[in-house]
């Protein structure tokens, strides 16, 4: 993985961007909360197969992205 | 035969697996293999089946940079590194094999104040702890590190370093070969190209292994995966806070001069020291994004090469002649897991992120002694993953060499 395709500024170098982590999914229920923050903070999903993460563009338009990625080889599949 | 093969250690390899052990050691790298051992030599316990899915050490046991050292940045952690240290100085000895163990001193160099009173912390709290570390300034390193230069290329001066006297290296796939011929030999079933495909589970109890060939049975199942922790810990129900990094090293070739010490810094993310044939062997910077692909990466050749030969100028006028990637288990404190789950008959000996080889004595006796009496050690307690239900962290990011 060398490069992202930004929706804003196009095919840059991975250098510009910083990897901002897994993207969690919003919880429905917040009735077990304590097993829930300590989900949140300490473990990760750590998929081998395509997950969904964000990236800032820190030395780019310095928005956030999703990008969907397929860990197995380490390619993008989707930018968003 | 040469002396080298002469003193390469036999390994017995059993022709069928039994259909059911005391202990199944999932993954056959240095902690798989040295918890065999121990388990054979200082418990009696020989009942006992190691399986790799590959080769012995063809995951992150032999590809790694091969440095022994104990120079942590929190107790805990340098008590136990500093135990691996002293059992590697002891394991041509003790096993009969050799490993090629040549101590050689790590220097740690500084470029920034803030780098220095880190340095000086550490290595208070090292000599402290049992691990000897020394300041030395600017004009010491370079008569003790001739190649070095103290201007950094301009951009990463040297403001001095600490210099850790015992840290040593050894050859990494004799290391897994000693503990796999030693425990083989007792009786101890070393079978590689059988990976575990699922856990047996009775009720919450894992009892077993899945495997291509059918399923063995097992008392405890340890499991010593590199890599693919994520994975086999949810076959047990376990979630883990690991993330999945590959680590990027290579070799030159041959520096004709030789290059007696190693030389590291936590700004550069770099590491150099000289192997045995002579190869200049630098690492290791682990991609931001987790991964399980061992390609190497341009980015971080590029970027490592641009760095080390700032504080290495010799280097230039080498080749690199070979480089690799290994699929590092990064824990979310950076200091290793070892222990029980929470789930009975399963445990786990992970987080082995870019300190693994160093510890495969000390975590290998670790828990050969808590499989054998229930009760982890003194030494490898603190490392247990209910710490972070606890609020026990044992951060230490800072003294993994990397970032």
């Amino acid at each position: 993985m060398l490069w992202l395709d930004c929706p804003r500024c196009g095919r840059r170098p991975l250098d510009e961007f910083t990897f901002g982590g897994e993207r969690r999914p919003t919880p429905d229920s917040i009735t077990d909360p304590d097993e829930r923050d300590f989900d949140e903070v300490w473990i990760f999903e750590n998929p081998d197969g395509v997950t969904t993460e964000r990236w800032f563009h820190s030395a780019g338009c310095r928005r956030w992205l999703t990008v969907r990625r397929d860990t197995s080889a380490d390619v993008v599949v989707e930018v968003s | 035969m040469s002396a080298y093969t002469d003193t390469l250690p036999a390994i017995r390899w059993p022709d069928a697996p039994k259909s059911a052990y005391d202990v199944v050691i999932v993954g056959g790298g240095g902690h798989g293999l040295s918890t065999a051992y121990y388990l054979a030599t200082r418990h009696g316990i020989t009942n006992v089946a190691v399986l790799e899915a590959d080769y012995i050490a063809s995951g992150n046991t032999g590809r790694n940079t091969t440095i022994i050292r104990a120079n942590y940045g929190i107790p805990e952690a340098i008590r136990f590194y500093q135990h691996s240290l002293e059992m590697y100085q002891a394991l041509e000895d003790e096993t009969g094999a050799e490993i090629l163990h040549q101590t050689k001193g790590i220097f740690w160099v500084a470029h920034t104040e803030m780098a220095m009173r880190t340095e000086r912390a550490r290595a208070l709290m090292n000599t402290a702890c049992g691990a000897k570390t020394f300041m030395v300034s600017p004009v010491e390193l370079k008569e003790l590190v001739p190649q070095v230069d103290l201007t950094g290329g301009g951009r990463y001066p040297v403001l001095g370093a600490s210099h850790h006297v015992e840290a040593a290296t050894a050859r990494h796939d004799r290391v897994a070969w000693a503990y796999a011929a030693g425990a083989s030999q007792r009786g101890v079933h070393v079978l590689q190209h059988t990976p575990v495909t699922g856990l047996l589970r009775d009720g919450d109890r894992v009892v077993g292994v899945e495997t291509p060939n059918g399923p063995i049975a097992a008392g405890v199942v340890l499991s010593a995966v590199g890599g693919r922790i994520t994975r086999m810990a949810a076959h047990a129900g376990v979630r883990l806070p690991v993330r999945t990094h590959p680590l990027h090293a290579f070799v030159t070739n041959d520096y004709a001069q030789g290059f007696g010490p190693i030389l590291a810094s936590t700004e550069l993310a770099c590491y150099v020291s000289q192997t045995e044939r002579g190869q200049m062997l630098i690492g290791a910077e682990f991609d931001s994004q987790p991964s399980y692909s061992r390609q190497s990466s341009f980015a971080a050749l590029r970027s490592y090469s641009y760095k080390i030969t700032r504080l290495l100028p010799f280097l230039r006028d080498l080749r690199i002649l070979r480089t690799w990637a290994g699929i590092c288990d990064i824990s979310a404190d950076y200091s290793p897991i070892m222990g029980a789950t929470g789930v009975d008959g399963f445990l786990v000996t992970t987080g082995w992120g870019t300190w693994g080889f160093k510890a495969i004595p000390a975590g290998g006796e670790g828990m050969a002694e808590l499989i054998a009496t229930g009760k982890p050690s003194a030494l490898i307690a603190p490392f247990g993953l209910d710490r972070f239900r606890r609020d026990h962290v044992l951060a230490d990011q800072g003294s993994a060499g990397t970032r």
